[in-house]
């Protein structure tokens, strides 16, 4: 147990186990999403009270659910860095911070404009959205707390303190439409209920979801790659990398 | 499919602009993304690669500069 996570807070180790993980994860993630996607939009049932405009929901749900989950594994991290140290937990905190902000946004502008046609109005001050907002502030501020410390020790400890105060936020977005009246509709999966939707509507959405997971996945390792060699460039294996890859 | 013909897919029923806007956006944001990141690893690998190359040049030179030096001090001791 101890051998493994010594092993897997080796840079090298890691950057080996991503580049044969990759290719899966690539080919799995588009195979995943295109069919959530065209399932979703060209067979899936219309809604009997939203019409068609319910269609974002197959890009809506996957983003702002990533969104989430993204930063609660930028949290797991976030404490693996502060109590063991561990390089790469801080690595994975600052690959994906861009991934995650690109994510809130999308899961915001898709949800605005699915708004306008159903809710009459692109934006309204209520709590999931306002909650999703905080979110997207709170990547922006890990990925600008990371470029203002030069000192790659101090970056790596603010940043985590940072991301830990703010995973506050995630229970918030989660109950925000339990807690408070919102124009929101209820989540749509639950883990203790049944969708409240029928298969053919909730079986595409859940084929994007983890389309969208595993394309995570493939942006996560590259990004971590960029980020181990460029840290690690005095090293012989990074040399040795380099070097045999150009002939 | 939930649809009669391709014509009644692009309009959904006045939803049409709405659907397809996102929808671009997804997959103008995603794949700019992962272009972006792609490019950035190849970039980082260029990076260090130059790196090395200009490392091995100034050793070269140091040994070159070196035997240089010691040829001018054996034609100075002649003089």
């Amino acid at each position: 147990m101890w051998q493994f996570f010594h092993k897997l807070g080796s840079p090298k180790w890691f950057f080996g186990i991503a580049a044969r993980l990759m290719p899966w994860l690539l080919a799995g993630g588009i195979l995943l999403l295109m069919a959530g996607i065209v399932w979703g939009l060209a067979y899936a049932p219309k809604d009997y009270l939203q019409g068609n405009s319910y269609r974002i929901i197959f890009i809506h749900v996957p983003t702002a659910f990533l969104a989430q989950s993204v930063y609660v594994m930028m949290a797991v991290a976030a404490v693996v860095t502060l109590v063991w140290r561990m390089k790469l937990a801080d690595v994975f905190v600052k690959s994906v911070a861009p991934v995650g902000l690109v994510l809130t946004f999308l899961s915001l502008f898709t949800g605005a404009v699915w708004g306008k046609p159903t809710w009459g109005t692109w934006w309204v001050w209520d709590a999931r959205l306002t909650s999703m907002l905080i979110l997207l502030f709170l990547y922006g501020g890990v990925i600008a707390l990371d470029r203002a410390i030069n000192d790659e020790k101090s970056a790596a400890r603010a940043v985590s303190v940072l991301v830990l105060v703010g995973v506050v936020n995630i229970p918030i977005i989660q109950y925000s439409v339990e807690w408070w009246n919102t124009l929101h509709q209820p989540s749509t999966f639950k883990l203790t209920e049944k969708p409240s939707m029928p298969a053919e509507m909730w079986v595409p959405l859940l084929l994007s979801v983890l389309g969208l997971y595993l394309l995570f996945g493939w942006l996560a390792c590259l990004r971590m790659q960029t980020e181990i060699l460029l840290r690690e460039q005095r090293t012989r294996w990074v040399k040795d990398y380099v070097l045999a890859g150009r002939g | 499919m939930a649809f009669e013909s391709f014509s009644a897919f692009m309009v959904m029923e006045g939803h049409g602009p709405y659907v397809w806007a996102c929808y671009a956006v997804f997959f103008l944001l995603m794949i700019g993304l992962m272009v972006w990141s792609l490019r950035r690893r190849n970039a980082a690998i260029e990076a260090c690669r130059r790196g090395y190359e200009f490392q091995a040049g100034r050793q070269d030179q140091q040994a070159a500069s070196a035997s240089a030096a010691s040829f001018t001090r054996v034609k100075v001791s002649q003089d």
